[in-house]
This record gives structure tokens, sequence and C-alpha cells, in this order.
């Protein structure tokens, strides 16, 4: 049995996540969206990843999501609540979620694809070695001005060319295609 | 006191990535469609991390890292695009972007 603050955190994500599919207001969906991604940082907190789950709750629940609540008052496009309910998806997509979500319980609880000293396992002990699992940000920089040097400069020129990207695609089109 | 398992952590991240399918195949607004893109992105960051932990090695947490930053980059484009599109069609619903179509 896992411990309680995991089983709270967890049902969050899983509810805020059905939130997310299932509210037919896209506003309601970002509110589930962040809820989810909170509970994610929690379980980051969780996994002694404390340096991951700020930086979650900053880029993803903090600039991420206002970027997608920006976009859809922008874009209010209240169509989708007022059409008749597509009762006929909703049934194959649920029909699909329970399929995969059966395979999932099936792999990891009954195929045997994780050994048993694995899967049982608890956490290892944290050591003090740099290279190993730490909670520091400090191991992060080391790695990423280390081993990581340039994984981490492609994914600045990344960020550059996806800024550069955004303005021209923002930008008002001259002629406008019929 | 009891302890959370590495099956724990992998079959809330599974769980996750199903809830995000389904909503990617159930829903019609393209926004709701992305965020439910970013949703099984996440899931996987969370069995990355969770890996990491039990192996006792950094790396998968600097990847999730990597994975942070692509997808924000990743959010800008993608919102810019439908902005265009929108500007463009007047809608944001995929059952009405039948051009290709007809």
């Amino acid at each position: 049995m896992p411990d309680g603050l995991f089983i709270f955190f967890a049902a969050l994500t899983l509810g805020a996540a059905s939130l997310l599919v299932l509210s037919r207001n896209a506003v309601t969906s970002a509110m589930g969206m962040i809820l989810t991604l909170v509970g994610v940082a929690a379980d980051f907190f969780l996994l002694d990843a404390y340096f991951l789950g700020v930086l979650q709750v900053l880029v993803y629940a903090g600039a991420v999501m206002v970027l997608f609540l920006f976009i859809i008052m922008l874009l209010s496009d209240s169509g989708e609540s007022s059409r008749a309910y597509p009762w006929k998806q909703a049934m194959l997509g649920l029909a699909v979620f329970f399929f995969l979500a059966a395979g999932v319980f099936w792999l990891f609880l009954w195929s045997g694809a994780l050994s048993h000293n694995i899967a049982g396992a608890t956490p290892p002990e944290l050591s003090a070695n740099p290279s190993e699992f730490t909670t520091s940000a400090k191991s992060f920089g080391r790695l990423l001005y280390t081993k990581y040097l340039l994984p981490l400069q492609i994914s600045g020129f990344l960020l550059l060319v996806a800024l550069v990207g955004v303005v021209s695609l923002s930008k008002e089109p001259k002629n406008e295609v019929p | 006191m009891e302890h959370t398992t590495l099956t724990h952590h992998l079959l809330l991240a599974g769980l996750l990535f199903v809830i995000g399918l389904t909503g990617v195949l159930i829903r019609r607004n393209l926004l709701v469609v992305y965020m439910c893109l970013e949703l099984m992105l996440t899931a996987a960051t969370l069995a990355l991390v969770a890996f990491s932990r039990f192996n006792q090695t950094m790396d998968g947490a600097v990847f999730v890292f990597f994975i942070i930053t692509v997808a924000a980059a990743e959010v800008a484009v993608g919102l810019a695009l439908i902005v265009a599109l929108f500007r463009q069609q007047k809608t944001v619903q995929s059952n009405e972007l039948s051009t290709l179509c007809d």
C-alpha cells in the first residue's frame, strides 16, 4: 500500500485530468489541467525531485497555462457547449479508455514485465555521490554543463527558433487567402 | 510507514497517459486536444522521473528538464498556429476544419 500523501495526490491528479477531458467548457478544462500539473509536481516532490517539481509549477502551471488561458479567452468560441452532446463519440472514447486502462493495469501488475524485486522496491537511499540521484539543483547544473552541454546549447537554440517562429506566425498576413 | 513502490508511480503515469489519449480522441476543440497532448507528455515525464529515482541516476531527471524546455517552446508555436488557423477559418472545432475534404 502506498502512503496517504501519494494516494491523495494521485486521486487529485486523476480527478483533475478527468475534469480536463470531460468538461465542455474550455476554461474549466484549463483549470483541470492546472490542477493536474500541480498534482504531478507534488508527485515529483514525493519522488525527491524537488527541483523538477518547482520547475513544473513555474513553467507548466505558471507560464504555459497562462498562455493557454489567454488564447482560450482570445478565441472564445463557445460553440461546443451549445451543440448536442456527441454520445456516440463519447461512448467510443470511453471504450478506448477502459481498454487501454486495463492494458496499463495488466502491464504493471500482472504481466510480469517488471520483475518482483524491482516493482516492489522502495526508493533506494539518497547518496552523496554527485552522479547519482540527488535532490539539489546543483547536481542538475553539474550534469547540464558537463555531460549534457551540447543538448543544453541545442535547447537554447530551439527556444530562439521557437521565438522567431512565433513572431513570424503571429504577424498579420499581408494578403488574406480567400 | 508504508512506501510507494515503482508500480504505483508507473500506474499513475500510465493512467494519466490513457486519460490524455482519450481526450485527444473524443474532444473536438483544438485547444483542449492540445492540452490533452500536453497531459500525455507530462505523464511520460512522470514515468521518467520515477525510473530515474528508483535507478539512482540523475540522467532521467535531466532528460525531464529538456522535455519541459521543448514542451514550452512547442506550446508557444502550436498556439500561434492555432491562432493563425482561427484567423483564417474562424473556428477551432476540428470537425469543422474540413477544407481539404471538400
